[in-house]
């Protein structure tokens, strides 16, 4: 089955839907009788609801109900929770506030919900909110996370004296201090890693639907993680039992973590849904996904990197404080500390690191997970100081990167990764050589020949995916474990139904899962129906993110594919009278080995439902078996990216050359679906780094609040990217995987730092270096003249 | 506010259809709510995602900055009308699988809706560079736009006849 197998660029399945029209995205669906939901949102980032009046919504058409977050208080529901339990330096637990799904008594940001309105219609819904009077006393608001703990700051909430979260660390301080009091040279960078929204092209959307006969309800809602939604809606919020409850999440369009997250939204559809005896539909606007989804990155950061004469690094010290919102998020807890400062060696040997988490709340939206969540940001940290140390040290990026790399494995860092396999080096020479390195210094001269300023930068990355061991993230304070599942129903005909724990929202699964399975059983991916984002009809499971579904979601289907093969050779062995030990079941068929007697897959399959030739009493009827995966340690992807920009000195616009990126993903199941992963994953990193911002003004008002005003990359804002692999295989699971898909955002941001700080000669600029942001750091500099020949 | 509502009438893909509504409705809420042709898609609200272009006397425009209303006896083209429904894929959807061209899918639509107008005004020999001039009114987060400015420039050349040359891996 080479054509469709395991590292064949097989055209996706799912497209057929796809490109006529006929996906089934949440707001697609229509169920009879279903009402349209209006969220009331405060305009202010910080205040006292003195009284909300809905008296005037009475006599309005349409309208079925009006509720406020009072009377969502009456109802006795159970608040959203963060999942992840961080702990300060002290011990002490962090300060999770309480974050009621719609708000009561005091708003903390702007596009907190405050009341709601049920109508026939959406049109007649809005029209209803405009006669909806909220009183409110404005207090003062802080959005800016440096000021979020001064003295006299605004206090959003009573649990969290000092607006403070947590102050996490880890490593050791007092061996990181000698090693920068002993080094030869200290390479100091301050920076902002920049605020993004995610901003999935499908944005979140809800239907909740209440079935009195049963008492149970359904909800239809743009979800990563379907069964995770339904514990904690049942097992938190406490609107209705787990088994009362179905979460389907069908066609999801793009998530980068943004629905992972548990939102006020699908809450109250919920619960307005049982109120009304009617289904509830909410589809978020776009002005409202800027206000309403979990945003991304909002660090501040002082790093310290120390190199001792021979160029090694001997140590590296990080302050970062970290800006969660206003209210803390399903996963924030976790992303800049866990998936942030574990990162923090880099791909180098370096023996001493010791880093501080400050995370803070702010009168803005929550900050969570989004695309390489805390790993980005490690990278950005580690990246541009080793680039920059190399500036300051008058030595080559490339060969300083190489003399630190970690060689050999497993390797233990200082900050708890223990990295299982990598050829670091293997990636940096093979991009250096695609990217025609050694030319650069020619191209660099016919750019100043133009009047231009071409820079080169690199970003060796390292991430860790497939988070990870259960019993290890429990220490660490997950409130889940996080194993895959999986489900293999061989059907009589010998077609099967892959049933997975795993979400595709834009990855490709049910092509390169139907790959694994038509490989494994020689059965062709037409054969193979994936199934999944559905908790009535499958197994529970904890969903797609952080690059998780090849490397955990995958292993547990080979699991279930072992149990599924060993329990076929021994029917087999019954229906041709044979030793089941001298069986080989290759390409589709069980063969007695040295004979030419056989048995094709489909045969097999029929023969252990019909049940006639094998004693029942061993060996139960059918064919269908699961399991459940659970990783043996994290897994981790790592590359070289390598930009290349030009830049414009009398505009400061950046234009993108050329990019390469060399990646180990381990095992690839389908290169044509892993490249499109790192394109997308570059491009995003590319916004982040010169487009996208999320600027709030003093007042909390957001002012990058459409597509108008925060800049999503356009096409002609990027390049054509060169994509390429290496390959050491990942020992931690079955297969051999990684993952891909965070990789590209994680890289990018500090190869395009790199590289604009390499063209234009300073390192005081932060993301997005915009045209006007290059172009004002060039007069500052008072150079604009130079590059001009 | 009571609304009176009004008819209109047009053909979408094909067929003559006659619609009583709301004045205020706009073009893409008349496909997806009234007609369920919920292929073209929502993705903002200031008309800048292009995920909802459809084509109306043979141009693309985006159906979320349209009101119904104003198209009365217009003809529409949608996603869903691109290709016979039994018969074989327009070439640019083809092109858009072939060349892994869409990821969630959710830009998808749109973009083969605006594809197919580049080629209607550009021609069947496009070079990336005014492939990527003219997206400018469509945003995909998924796919970098790498494969979708190879899908295009391989449909274009189908559109013409000719023999599509991209693929998404060698």
């Amino acid at each position: 089955m080479s054509g469709t197998g395991i590292g064949a660029a097989v055209r996706r399945k799912e497209d057929q839907r796809f490109i006529t029209g006929k996906g089934q995205y949440t707001d697609d669906v229509a169920r009879h009788g279903q009402a349209a939901i209006y969220f009331i949102r405060s305009p202010h980032a910080h205040a006292k609801i003195k009284k909300i009046d809905t008296s005037r919504t009475e006599k309005m058409p349409g309208v079925v109900g009006v509720f406020t977050g009072a009377q969502f208080a009456e109802d006795k529901l159970g608040n959203l929770i963060c999942g992840w339990t961080v702990l300060s330096k002290d011990g002490s637990p962090m300060k999770m506030a309480p974050h009621a799904a719609i708000a009561a008594g005091k708003a903390n940001h702007v596009g907190d919900a405050v009341a709601v309105v049920i109508a026939d219609t959406l049109a007649q819904a809005k029209d209803a909110a405009e006669k909806v009077v909220v009183d409110y006393d404005v207090l003062p608001a802080v959005v800016d996370p440096m000021k979020a703990t001064a003295k006299g700051a605004p206090l959003i909430h009573e649990a969290a004296p000092n607006n403070t979260i947590y102050n996490w660390h880890i490593g050791d301080a007092d061996a990181t201090n000698v090693a920068l009091k002993n080094a030869k040279h200290v390479t100091t960078l301050e920076f902002v890693n920049n605020r993004l929204v995610p901003n999935a092209m499908e944005p979140r959307a809800a239907i909740a639907e209440y079935d009195a006969a049963s008492g149970s309800l359904t909800l239809w809602n743009a979800s990563q993680n379907p069964h995770v939604a339904r514990l904690v809606i049942s097992a938190f919020v406490g609107m209705a039992p787990e088994n009362k409850l179905r979460v389907i999440a069908p066609d999801v369009g793009g998530g980068f973590g943004s629905k992972i997250f548990i939102y006020p939204e699908e809450v109250v559809c919920l619960w307005a849904a049982r109120k009304l005896h009617r289904p509830v539909k909410w589809t978020c606007e776009r002005s409202e996904s800027f206000l309403t989804d979990a945003h991304g990155r909002d660090h501040v950061t002082r790093a310290q990197m120390a190199f001792d004469a021979e160029g090694k690094i001997i140590g590296l010290k990080v302050h970062t404080t970290a800006n969660l919102g206003a209210y803390m998020s399903t996963f924030s807890s976790a992303v800049p500390t866990f998936l942030y400062a574990t990162l923090l060696s880099g791909q180098y040997a370096i023996p001493h690191i010791y880093c501080e988490v400050d995370a803070v709340y702010t009168n803005t939206v929550p900050v969570d997970a989004y695309r390489g969540a805390g790993r980005p940001e490690a990278t950005f940290v580690v990246e541009r100081l080793v680039e920059v140390g190399a500036r300051e040290l008058g030595v080559s990026p490339a060969d300083l990167r190489k003399k630190n790399f970690v060689k050999t494995f497993p390797y233990q860092t200082s900050v708890a990764s223990l990295y299982d396999a990598g050829d670091y080096n293997a990636s940096l020479q093979k991009a250096l050589q695609i990217h025609d390195y050694k030319d650069f210094g020619k191209r660099k001269r016919e750019s100043e020949r133009h009047g231009k300023l071409r820079g080169i930068g690199f970003a060796n990355y390292i991430e860790a995916c497939g988070v990870a061991p259960s019993s290890l993230v429990g220490q660490l304070g997950a409130g889940v474990g996080l194993w895959e599942s999986a489900e293999v129903r061989v059907n009589p005909t010998g077609s099967v139904e892959l049933l997975t724990g795993c979400h595709q929202h834009g990855q490709g699964h049910e092509t390169t899962f139907a790959q694994l399975v038509a490989e494994r059983l020689g059965i062709t991916i037409d054969q193979v129906n994936v199934v999944h984002g559905d908790t009535d009809k499958v197994q529970f499971g904890m969903g797609t993110y952080g690059s998780r579904s090849g490397a955990v979601g995958m292993s547990a289907v080979v699991k279930a594919l072992d149990k599924v093969e060993a329990k076929a050779k021994k029917i087999a062995a019954h229906l041709m009278e044979a030793a089941e030990s001298d069986l080989v079941f290759k390409d589709g068929k069980f063969t007695v080995a040295g004979t030419d007697k056989s048995l094709a897959w489909g045969e097999v399959a029929l023969g252990a439902y019909v049940a006639h030739k094998f004693p029942t009493s061993e060996i139960e009827p059918g064919l269908k078996e699961s399991a459940f995966y659970d990783p043996t340690n994290f897994t981790f992807p790592a590359g070289c990216h390598i930009c290349e920009v030009e830049i414009d000195p009398e505009t400061g616009h950046t234009e993108i050359m050329s990019w390469t990126a060399v990646d180990d993903f381990g095992t690839v199941i389908n290169p044509m679906i892993v490249e499109g992963q790192v394109h997308g994953g570059v491009a995003q990193g590319v916004g982040q780094a010169l487009l996208e911002h999320t600027v709030y003004d003093t007042n909390g008002q957001l002012v990058t609040g459409s597509y108008m005003d925060y800049a999503m990359p356009r096409a002609d804002d990027l390049p054509s990217f060169k994509v390429d692999t290496t390959f050491t295989k990942c020992p931690s699971n079955p297969l051999g995987i990684k993952g891909c898909g965070e990789a590209g955002a994680i890289a990018a941001p500090a190869a395009v730092m790199n590289a604009i700080t390499n063209a234009i000669g300073t390192e005081k600029i932060d993301m997005p270096a915009t045209p006007q942001n290059i172009w004002a750091t060039l007069q500052k500099m008072n150079r604009p003249q130079q590059a001009a020949a | 506010m009571a609304s009176t509502e009004m008819t209109v009438s047009m053909t979408v893909n094909g067929k003559p259809i006659t619609a009583t509504i709301d004045p205020r409705t706009l073009l893409v809420q008349l496909l997806r709510e009234n007609l369920r042709l919920t292929g073209t898609h929502v993705g903002c609200d200031t008309s800048q995602c292009g995920a909802c272009v459809v084509h109306v006397n043979g141009q693309a425009i985006k159906s979320c900055t349209a009101l119904a209303l104003t198209l009365d006896g217009a003809d529409v083209l949608t996603i869903e009308g691109l290709a016979p429904a039994d018969g074989p894929l327009h070439p640019m959807q083809e092109a858009f699988r072939e060349n892994h061209g869409l990821q969630c899918g959710f830009c998808t639509p749109g973009m083969i809706m605006t594809a197919v107008d580049i080629v209607r005004r550009k021609g069947h020999d496009l070079e990336d560079r005014t492939i990527r001039e003219e997206l400018e009114g469509n945003i995909c987060r998924c796919t970098g736009y790498h494969n979708i400015v190879k899908a295009i420039a391989a449909g274009a050349k189908t559109m013409g006849g000719g023999a599509p040359t991209s693929q998404a891996a060698e």
